[in-house]
Parts: structure tokens; C-alpha cells; sequence
């Protein structure tokens, strides 16, 4: 750094000397700083938080991986991990009805513009009205109740069921995430390459064929992003869970991210210690996501050097 | 073009694409239908089971007026804008410059602070809930709506970042590089050529960034607890356990959560999509 005593001109030029190194840290600066002192240092203090024994509020207790440990016997933990690998499953089948619709929607007739936006919909609302909407739907005395009560299969309410609550809420949670995944091939076949398909339909590919050899690799990039995000939307289940049933019943619709939240910051104990180590197994299981999709944006960055 | 223009088809698919295409999303939207319908309703109409036919009453306004009387709406409303207009603002604010410093220069670091933003942005919330409320805790900001925004912009400038750096590193480097050699200051290069040329970006994450913190919910859960601060997601939330039958009040509140962002989409449909599905069409 210059000293004081230096004359401004010399100042300017050492400035001017070390502009370009210098430019990027200070635009950096803010924007880093936060990030780092809101995403990042938290994401250790939780993995430290997970080592303790801590209300919140009186002295915490280090007590290694015990936390880890009473995981291992948690009935419910296991029940929000099997809910949680349900959910991947599940979530997926937005991908390909994506896809799916997407191509139907995919001419151009009068009114299509609109027509997809309303397709669009689902995903620009709120998941808690989603929720709400769905839960009312699942309602005895909503919809889809009376209608069976109609038909005479009798009243069923699937999220009092402990054994289908799950579905109902991923049948709702997949709604808006089908409306995503449609969008991105959307623009997906808006680009595709008309000179490789005109080729392939000269070849006589047709159809399926057509469909599988020509269209499906050029989509590519738009399946790469509907997985990504898929998957992390269905690792996010926080939301659809807390409006429409709230873990229940009996615990039977809690997912990690939900038990998470309950065993920190609820009437069932603010246990941060443990709640942490349930945090700390979603954020590995996140991870593989994470570093697979670094892995590569770094390859194609790599290419783009 | 995939599939084949429906227009080369012979006619009969023709005028069934056509019928298919009305009927096909008058299901898709039947949840949308089903709660614009019941925000209409009277009581009367829920209790006798009334929920797809004609509305024996038209009672939108009545039933809006009830929730906008009778709960703390009006303040949700205007909770949810106080903090989603700020994180707009201060998140690609901060990010148009984070995404200039790591699109136009070359340095070490350069890489691997990319990476850390991007790995940031896909973290689940759960892992930074803890340490995140205690500091927005020990701040003083707890329950305010500064601490929720505070958070909000962090997290926001991780996915920005992304979006930012990549649209500037795709603009025409020998732009930067003329106007250095004629002597422009990097800040000036920032200020006069970049942040005209990103104005799609900002658009596109302004509007991206709306619907996102809009339909936050999770961390309203978490760094707010009274009514003074609310969102209309957590306050819909709140709502929901008094009104357990009240269906059409509780239609009516929804249908205010979910016309803001609507809007903006409308509005801003073409930058909305093309920041939701940047890397869509290409690797």
C-alpha cells in the first residue's frame, strides 16, 4: 500500500499500475463477505453445532458424534429418509411428463403463446398456496372426498392415511416442478438444430426414432437442468410438508428437511444438536448434486479456457 | 421443427389438436379453477358441498373484504413487498458486480470463488438455518424485517452471481479491451459499457428474484414470529390453522399471495423465461 507520505501523483500511479489486479477484489468485496458470512461460515457451524449438546440458549455440551449415534435408533429419522428417497423417485416423473408436454405444446397455432403461459402458472405461485389448494382437494369435505363418497367407494382422506399421506403431498409438490421441467424443453426444442432433423427425416427416421437418435441428444442441456433442479426441488420438500400435514400423521410424511426444522425450532425441544446432524446427512446427501453439477460446469469451463 | 407443424397434418388432427389443446389445460389448471371458484363463494355454498357448480352468490368482494377486515392481510401484503422489492434491488446490485470481477479478470482465485457461489446457492436451507437465526439473533434483527432481507440478499447474490458472470463473460471481450486501451478506468468500463449491455440480465433477475422471495416461505418461518413482520406466505400459513373450514376466505387470501408474482410474470414473461432456463439450449 502507498504510505501517506507520498505525493497524490505518485499515488495515481501506483493505482494506475495496479488497477486491473486490484478492480475485481473490490467489486468482489460486498457481495463476497455476505455470501460468506451467510451461506458459507454457517454451513461449518452447523457441522460444529452437530457435535453438541445445545438448547439455544444455556451452555452447550460437546458430546462428539453421539448426536450421529441416537440417528442411528431415530425411527423417525429413518421414516423422513425413506420419505425423502421417495420423493427423489417420485419427483422424477416431472422430467419426462415435462418433456411430454412440452412437446404437445410445441406448435404454433393462434393463442399458443398464451396458452403455455398458462401452463407456466403453477410454478409462479406460491407452493403454500399449491399446498393449501391441494390439501383442501385431499380434504374429506373438500373435493376429492365427496366425489369418491359419490361414486360409492366411501369417504377417504389420503393424508389422515399414514401409509399414502406421502404420495398425496408429492402428487402435489410435483404440479408445480412439471410446469418447470416443461418450460426448459420448451426452449429446449425451441433451438433445436432444423438441418440435423430435416437430415434425419430424409434418412426416414420417423417418430420414435426420430424422437430417440435426433431430438433426445440434442436436448440434452435442457434434461442436464430439468434433473438438477428436480432433484434439488424434491430434496427442498420443506414447504408442501409444513402446510399440508406437518409430518403427520403419526410422522409418517416427515422429510429430513421438515424433521430438521421440528427438532430444532418447535414444541418438540430446540434440540440445534441434533437438529444439525439431520441438517449435516441432507447436506451430504446434497452434496454428491452439488459437486457432480461443479464438476461439470468445470469441465465446460475448462473447454471454454 | 419437432414435432411436425400441426398444420401439415391432415385435417382431422388438425381440428382434434385444436379441441385437445383447450380441454388439456382446462384440467391441468383445475386446482387454480377450483380455488378461484371458492374465493366466490358463500358459506352457504361450502357447506352444502356446492364446489363446482354455479356459485349460487357472487361474493369475491365480500370475502376479500372479510380478510382484509378480520386478519392482519393488508400489513402480510405489505411485509412481503418491503422485503422482496430491498433483496431485488441489493441482490443484483451486489451480484452485477461479484459477475463483472469474475467474468472480466483473470486471477487465481478467480474459479474457485465462482464454484463457492454456485455450491452456496444449491446448499438445503436446513444446514444454515441454526447459525443463520443466531446471528440475525445476536444482530438484534430477529423478527424484523431487515433481518429476513439481510439474509435474503446473501443467499440471492450466490444464484446471481452465477447468472451475472456467465451472461458478462458471454459479451464481446474486445469491447473491455478497446476501451482500456483508450484509456477508460475499469470502474468506468463497469459503469458506461457493461451495466448497459446487462440490462436483460437485470431484467430477467429482477423478475426471477421477485417470484423467488415472494414465495419464500421457509425463512419467514425461521427469522420471523410476530404478525408485524410477516409475509403473506407464513401469514396464509397462520391463517389456514384458524380457518380450518373457512375455504372461502381462506381462497380469497390465497388468490392475493399468488396475483403479485402472476403479474410480474405476465409483465416480464420473456426475460422471466429466459433467466429460469438460461443453459437450457446450450451446454
Amino acid at each position: 500500500m502507498p504510505s501517506s507520505t507520498q505525493i497524490p501523483y505518485r499515488k495515481s500511479s501506483w493505482w494506475k499500475l495496479n488497477q486491473q489486479r486490484l478492480t475485481p477484489w473490490i467489486f468482489l468485496f460486498p457481495g463476497l463477505v455476505l455470501f460468506l458470512v451467510y451461506v458459507i461460515w454457517p454451513i461449518f457451524n452447523s457441522l460444529y453445532i452437530s457435535l453438541l449438546q445445545w438448547d439455544g440458549l444455556s451452555p452447550a455440551i460437546y458430546v462428539g458424534f453421539s448426536n450421529y449415534i441416537e440417528l442411528l435408533d431415530d425411527e423417525y429419522f429413518y421414516i423422513s429418509l425413506i420419505n425423502n428417497i421417495k420423493w427423489l423417485i417420485f419427483f422424477m416423473l416431472a422430467v419426462p411428463i415435462g418433456l411430454g408436454l412440452a412437446i404437445f405444446l410445441n406448435q404454433t397455432i393462434f393463442g399458443i403463446r398464451l396458452i403455455k403461459s398458462l401452463f407456466f402458472f403453477p410454478f409462479v405461485i406460491s407452493q403454500v398456496v399449491i399446498g393449501i389448494i391441494f390439501a383442501w382437494f385431499y380434504n374429506p369435505r373438500g373435493v376429492i372426498g365427496p366425489f369418491l363418497e359419490a361414486i360409492g367407494l366411501g369417504n377417504y382422506a389420503i393424508l389422515a392415511d399414514e401409509d399414502f399421506a406421502t404420495y398425496g403431498i408429492i402428487f402435489a409438490g410435483i404440479y408445480p416442478q412439471i410446469a418447470y421441467c416443461m418450460i426448459l424443453y420448451l426452449t429446449g426444442l425451441n433451438n433445436l438444430n432444423t438441418d440435423q432433423i430435416e437430415a434425419g427425416r430424409m434418412d426416414g427416421a420417423k417418430g420414435f426414432s426420430l424422437f430417440k437418435n435426433i431430438i433426445l441428444p440434442q436436448l440434452r442441456p435442457a434434461t442436464f437442468l430439468a434433473i438438477v433442479v428436480t432433484v434439488i426441488g424434491s430434496l427442498r420438500s420443506f414447504d408442501m410438508v409444513a402446510i399440508m400435514t406437518q409430518g403427520g400423521p403419526w410422522g409418517s410424511t416427515n422429510v429430513l428437511a421438515y424433521y430438521m426444522f421440528e427438532t430444532a425450532l418447535s414444541e418438540y425441544g430446540y434440540r440445534m444438536g441434533y437438529g444439525s446432524a439431520i441438517a449435516a446427512v441432507l447436506f451430504t446427501i446434497m452434496m454428491f448434486y452439488i459437486l457432480f453439477f461443479i464438476y461439470r460446469m468445470y469441465q465446460s469451463e475448462k473447454k471454454g479456457l | 421443427m419437432f414435432p411436425i407443424p400441426i398444420q401439415k397434418r391432415p385435417l382431422i388432427n388438425q381440428i382434434s389438436y385444436r379441441v385437445l389443446i383447450p380441454i388439456s389445460l382446462l384440467i391441468w389448471l383445475i386446482p387454480l379453477i377450483g380455488i378461484m371458484l371458492t374465493s366466490i363463494r358463500g358459506l352457504g355454498d361450502i357447506a352444502q358441498g356446492n364446489l363446482w357448480g354455479v356459485p349460487s352468490e357472487f361474493l369475491l368482494f365480500s370475502n376479500l373484504k372479510d380478510v382484509f377486515q378480520n386478519t392482519p392481510m393488508l400489513s402480510y401484503i405489505m411485509n412481503s413487498f418491503k422485503i422482496t422489492i430491498p433483496t431485488m434491488i441489493g441482490a443484483v446490485a451486489l451480484s452485477c458486480m461479484t459477475g463483472f470481477a469474475l467474468a472480466s479478470y483473470r486471477f487465481k482465485a478467480n474459479l474457485f470463488i465462482f464454484f463457492t457461489f454456485i455450491a452456496g446457492n444449491f446448499v438445503p436451507f436446513q444446514i444454515l438455518m441454526i447459525p443463520v437465526r443466531d446471528l440475525t439473533y445476536q444482530m438484534g434483527l430477529y423478527d424484523t424485517v431487515t433481518g429476513l432481507v439481510l439474509f435474503h440478499v446473501a443467499f440471492q447474490t450466490g444464484f446471481c452471481t452465477l447468472f451475472m458472470r456467465n451472461f458478462i463473460k458471454a459479451l464481446p471481450n474486445e469491447l473491455f479491451e478497446a476501451a482500456r486501451i483508450d484509456g477508460t478506468s475499469e470502474f468506468n468500463i463497469f459503469l458506461k459499457i457493461v451495466l448497459p449491455l446487462t440490462r436483460p440480465a437485470i431484467a430477467a433477475l429482477s423478475v426471477l428474484i421477485f417470484t423467488f422471495i415472494w414465495n419464500d416461505f421457509f425463512w419467514a418461518t425461521v427469522l420471523i414470529q410476530g404478525h408485524h413482520a410477516m409475509p403473506i406466505t407464513a401469514g396464509l400459513k397462520s391463517l389456514n390453522g384458524q380457518w380450518i373450514s373457512a375455504y372461502h376466505l381462506l381462497s380469497a387470501g390465497s388468490i392475493m399471495a399468488a396475483i403479485p408474482p402472476v403479474i410480474m410474470f405476465f409483465l416480464m414473461q420473456k426475460h422471466f423465461i429466459a433467466g429460469l432456463t438460461l443453459g437450457a439450449s446450450k451446454g
